[in-house]
């Protein structure tokens, strides 16, 4: 039976899709076959993020209309023989979204997959609830600001009453943390909230910190997912979040300053 | 250690300290939610019954739920004229 993963927030943005992109592969250069879905009808962009768009034919909407089936609509990675991607319709609109049939798509991805991962777009309507109703568990992805983390402190309110498991009264969606974006030097300086201020308002387990790193941007320009970047901080803690969500216990990694050498910290002021 | 100082009160005077009181008090009212549905309608045939016998202000009454686990707590504040 596959795991299904979605990966929220609320607040755009903020890493949802270059998260998706990353933690896909990472599943799948673990060995686990793994389809990676674009929640985002009408503004695809997960495709970009893979490095795949010349190559979309059919996407969701068309497989959810039966327009297309769904070995025709999805796209396999040519880096990794175990993930496979299916993109989102750009010109239809949220709407094209039901739960019946995104419950058929996902229950026929099931019997193939280990794990679905689902990206949602930002927001709290019909797409955003669509990639929730059926996860098993949940990725919340926060920037350290004060907008971001409010809106996920609203998306987990959601996910714990409008789930599917919530509805047939199942253990609820597992929820894990991952804060994005961060920047030890800044809330060094007290200019941003540190990962305990976060964790306190949010409560939530922590499954990664993702540096606010250059190399992010390199990958989405080159439609690489950033944790192919092996040399990166932001790779490697991508990596290590993959390793955490598999049950491994890894301390968490790039939250402090690096030391300069004295140059370096005269002038960084 | 002047420069050491600097940065030492810069951390203390930060604006992620304002950033995490403003979101403790936003998040804590954002899970409470707006309460029923009701409460605005309970609040203006309060003021209805009690301008029967006293002129008050709009403001005069204040009406507040509050969730403790699995308790509620109805808070009524009526301010009457000296």
């Amino acid at each position: 039976m596959a795991r299904i993963i979605v990966v929220t927030s609320g607040k755009g943005g903020v890493g949802k899709t270059t998260t998706s992109a990353a933690f896909a592969m990472g599943l799948a250069e673990r060995g686990f076959k793994t389809v990676v879905i674009d929640f985002d009808v009408g503004l695809r962009n997960l495709d970009l993020i893979m490095g795949c768009e010349r190559r979309v034919v059919y996407d969701f909407v068309n497989v959810i209309s039966g327009e297309a089936n769904v070995g025709q609509a999805m796209i396999k990675d040519k880096r990794n023989p175990n993930l496979f991607i299916l993109p989102a319709s750009q010109t239809r609109d949220k709407e094209a979204l039901s739960i019946d049939g995104v419950g058929r798509v996902l229950d026929e991805l099931a019997k193939e997959f280990e794990f679905i991962v689902c990206d949602s777009p930002a927001g709290i309507e019909k797409g955003a609830t669509m990639a929730m109703y059926f996860a098993d568990d949940a990725i919340v992805v926060t920037n350290p600001e004060v907008s971001s983390v409010r809106d996920s402190d609203r998306m987990i309110g959601i996910l714990s009453s409008k789930s599917r498991r919530a509805e047939q009264g199942l253990e609820g969606i597992r929820e894990f943390l991952l804060v994005t974006r961060y920047s030890p030097e800044r809330v060094q300086r007290g200019e941003m909230l540190a990962l305990e201020d976060v964790q306190d308002i949010l409560s939530l387990d922590l499954i990664g910190v993702i540096p606010d790193s250059p190399s992010v941007l390199n990958a989405s320009n080159a439609g690489v997912p950033v944790i192919l970047d092996r040399e990166s901080s932001a790779g490697q803690a991508y990596s290590d979040m993959v390793s955490r969500y598999l049950g491994e216990d890894l301390p968490h990694r790039f939250l402090t300053v690096e030391k300069k050498g004295l140059f370096g910290r005269l002038f960084r002021g | 250690m002047a420069l050491l100082d600097y940065f030492r009160q810069r951390k203390t005077t930060g604006s992620a300290a304002i950033a995490k009181e403003r979101l403790q008090i936003l998040v804590a009212h954002d899970r409470r939610g707006g309460g029923p549905s009701y409460l605005p309608q309970l609040k203006n045939d309060l003021l209805k019954v009690i301008r029967k016998y006293v002129a008050v202000d709009n403001d005069a009454v204040s009406v507040n739920l509050e969730r403790d686990g699995a308790q509620e707590i109805l808070e009524l504040n009526i301010v009457l004229p000296d």
